[in-house]
């Protein structure tokens, strides 16, 4: 019975960090899927939602409700405003000077949290409404079961929304060919402020979702958070939805096994070292598609 | 879009004689325009000074030798080049200032001389993205799925089905564009164009890479189209046996200006046609 009690609570711990992984990589992967940016300050908008909570619970001393809406509110908010601001003017500049914006704006934000909250940890008060639950026989953590759920529930309306909506088609059109897009009439910047904003949103979530987990908010939170997403998304095929979801699991099991069986130091060299195998064998990643030639 | 309103402006541009807009358009604002219109790449002068007045229903077509300028004039009445000098107007309406997706919507619409599908959505997905301008959605109800946005949805692809019946194409709506055989993919760009609802239909090299059977099955396209929806289109083409049999009107352009325009059988016996494609001859 301890040993099968061990396995589901491993397997379980595996699929919440995967999930919450699954949550960044997605924004990672739309993202670069329709204009090819990797948005490195995407890990950063984690952090931001982060002392959202840490604001609203902490010191507004507001419902827990009404938190988590306010930081995935915030998130996408942020998320749009990034988009605008930094990277909507460089829309026809070489991506090489977008990706330089796109470390800036990252830096711009761990420095701005670290001037106003500080470089300490704050610690978020709990806000799970129960540790806990018991299915036959089972304790099984809450806040891992939550957190799987929602990002299964975030996944399938994603792949709703791209797949079935108007604004989905026209994000794949734009993903496919941008200037073909614009001379059917979409309207390309909107379109890709939209993906800005889902991404984000996206993050909102699995910022709740951390800090749940792990409550506290520092600074430089969303860096080795938005690292190990875009490993999973590059290990899925940037710019593939599922390969995002499959890779974030990849490396949530991953540093679980490692830890589970005593090597936790070396949890992130496993991770990167998962990614470099990948990388040699199939350099598009998992569900990636292979190369062709624009003309 | 109420900023369009007040750049509607007079028609000035007269039309020059002998006058080339066919007589059934006569009398209505012409659908297209482009007055003195020029572009510099550089210090290269790439088109100058072209000139254009379409009927509404008229059917023209734009040939010369390779490097002339053709596919050049299609980006900047499309505004995907803002041009350098003059002005293009579309139904009245000038189009500077607009961006692309904007001039599609005052009635724009082109196809590709290289195919350019969204190769991974579906045949109706491709005609969808082109309604999506006159598409009235929102997020919320998208993602709701209320009783009305079911409707609307069900009204588009009953819509976008049957523009392909237009090209008998509604057998392959499930199909991935990029599997579509080659004719059926060209016809397919001319249904998504046409799903924007375009005033004036640009195709870039319709025929190319087609057998002289598929070439005349175009030109009975072409007719078709021009006929049911009551637009007006203007093709760049290299085969002349489709220039000749469906154009009304046709220009000649080299080294990016005009050098003819007139009839089809006025410009096969142009001398400077003849001197455009095969050279000056030497002996005089």
């Amino acid at each position: 019975m301890d040993g099968v009690a061990l396995i589901v609570s491993q397997v379980l711990n595996g699929l919440q960090l995967g999930s919450i992984y699954a949550l960044v990589a997605l924004g990672y992967t739309m993202v670069y899927g329709i204009i090819l940016l990797l948005n490195f300050a995407h890990g950063d908008i984690i952090m931001a939602g982060a002392y959202i909570l840490w604001i609203v619970l902490a010191q507004l001393g507001l419902n827990p409700v009404v938190a988590m809406l306010l930081a995935v509110a915030g998130c996408t908010l942020l998320g749009v405003v990034i988009d605008k601001v930094a990277y909507a003017p460089l829309r026809n500049a070489p991506r090489l000077s977008v990706l330089i914006t796109a470390i800036g704006v990252s830096y711009f934000l761990e420095n701005g949290a670290q001037l106003i909250f500080g470089a300490d940890a704050k610690v978020v008060p709990s806000f799970a409404p129960v540790s806990s639950i018991q299915v036959g026989g089972l304790s099984l953590s809450f806040v891992a079961l939550i957190t799987v759920l929602v990002t299964a529930l975030s996944t399938v309306v994603l792949t709703f929304l791209v797949q079935k909506t108007k604004l989905g088609k026209a994000m794949r059109a734009v993903s496919e060919d941008m200037g073909a897009a614009r001379l059917m009439g979409v309207n390309v910047n909107n379109t890709i402020t939209f993906t800005f904003a889902v991404g984000s949103a996206l993050a909102g979530i699995g910022a709740v979702l951390y800090v749940m987990a792990y409550p506290q908010a520092t600074p430089t939170m969303g860096m080795m958070l938005g690292t190990k997403a875009f490993v999973a998304a590059v290990l899925g095929g940037i710019g593939s939805i599922p390969g995002a979801v499959v890779g974030a699991m990849l490396v949530g099991f991953s540093e679980v096994f490692v830890s589970a069986i005593g090597l936790s130091v070396w949890r992130d060299a496993v991770v990167f070292l998962l990614l470099i195998i990948v990388l040699i064998v199939r350099p598009t990643g998992i569900f990636g598609r292979t190369m062709s030639e624009k003309v | 879009m109420p900023s369009e309103k007040k750049k509607r402006r007079p028609v000035l541009v007269q039309v020059e004689t002998p006058n080339l807009i066919p007589e059934r358009d006569l009398g209505t604002i012409p659908v297209l325009q482009a007055e003195h219109l020029g572009i510099d790449f550089g210090g290269l002068t790439a088109v100058d000074d072209f000139n254009i007045a379409m009927g509404r229903t008229e059917i023209s077509g734009l040939i010369g030798p390779n490097g002339a300028g053709k596919t050049t004039i299609f980006n900047l009445l499309t505004n995907v080049y803002k041009p350098t000098r003059g002005t293009v107007l579309i139904d009245g309406y000038d189009t500077a200032g607009k961006s692309v997706a904007e001039v599609n919507r005052m009635g724009i619409a082109r196809t590709f001389q290289n195919i350019r599908l969204f190769t991974k959505m579906t045949v109706e997905e491709n005609v969808l993205v082109g309604f999506g301008n006159t598409m009235r959605s929102h997020l919320l109800s998208d993602m709701l799925r209320l009783p009305s946005h079911w409707k609307q949805e069900a009204e588009y692809r009953e819509r976008a089905l049957e523009l392909l019946d237009i090209f008998d194409m509604r057998k392959y709506s499930d199909t991935l564009a990029g599997n579509l055989p080659y004719g059926a993919q060209r016809r397919l760009e001319i249904l998504r164009a046409l799903a924007t609802g375009p005033k004036v239909l640009l195709l870039d090299e319709p025929a190319a890479g087609m057998n002289p059977a598929e070439t005349e099955e175009l030109m009975e396209n072409i007719q078709k189209i021009r006929d049911e929806f009551q637009i007006a289109i203007l093709l760049i083409e290299h085969d002349m046996s489709l220039v000749m049999g469906v154009c009304e009107v046709v220009g000649v352009l080299d080294y990016g200006k005009i050098i003819a325009k007139g009839t089809p059988e006025q410009i096969q016996n142009d001398p400077r046609v003849i001197e455009a494609y095969l050279g000056k001859q030497e002996v005089k």
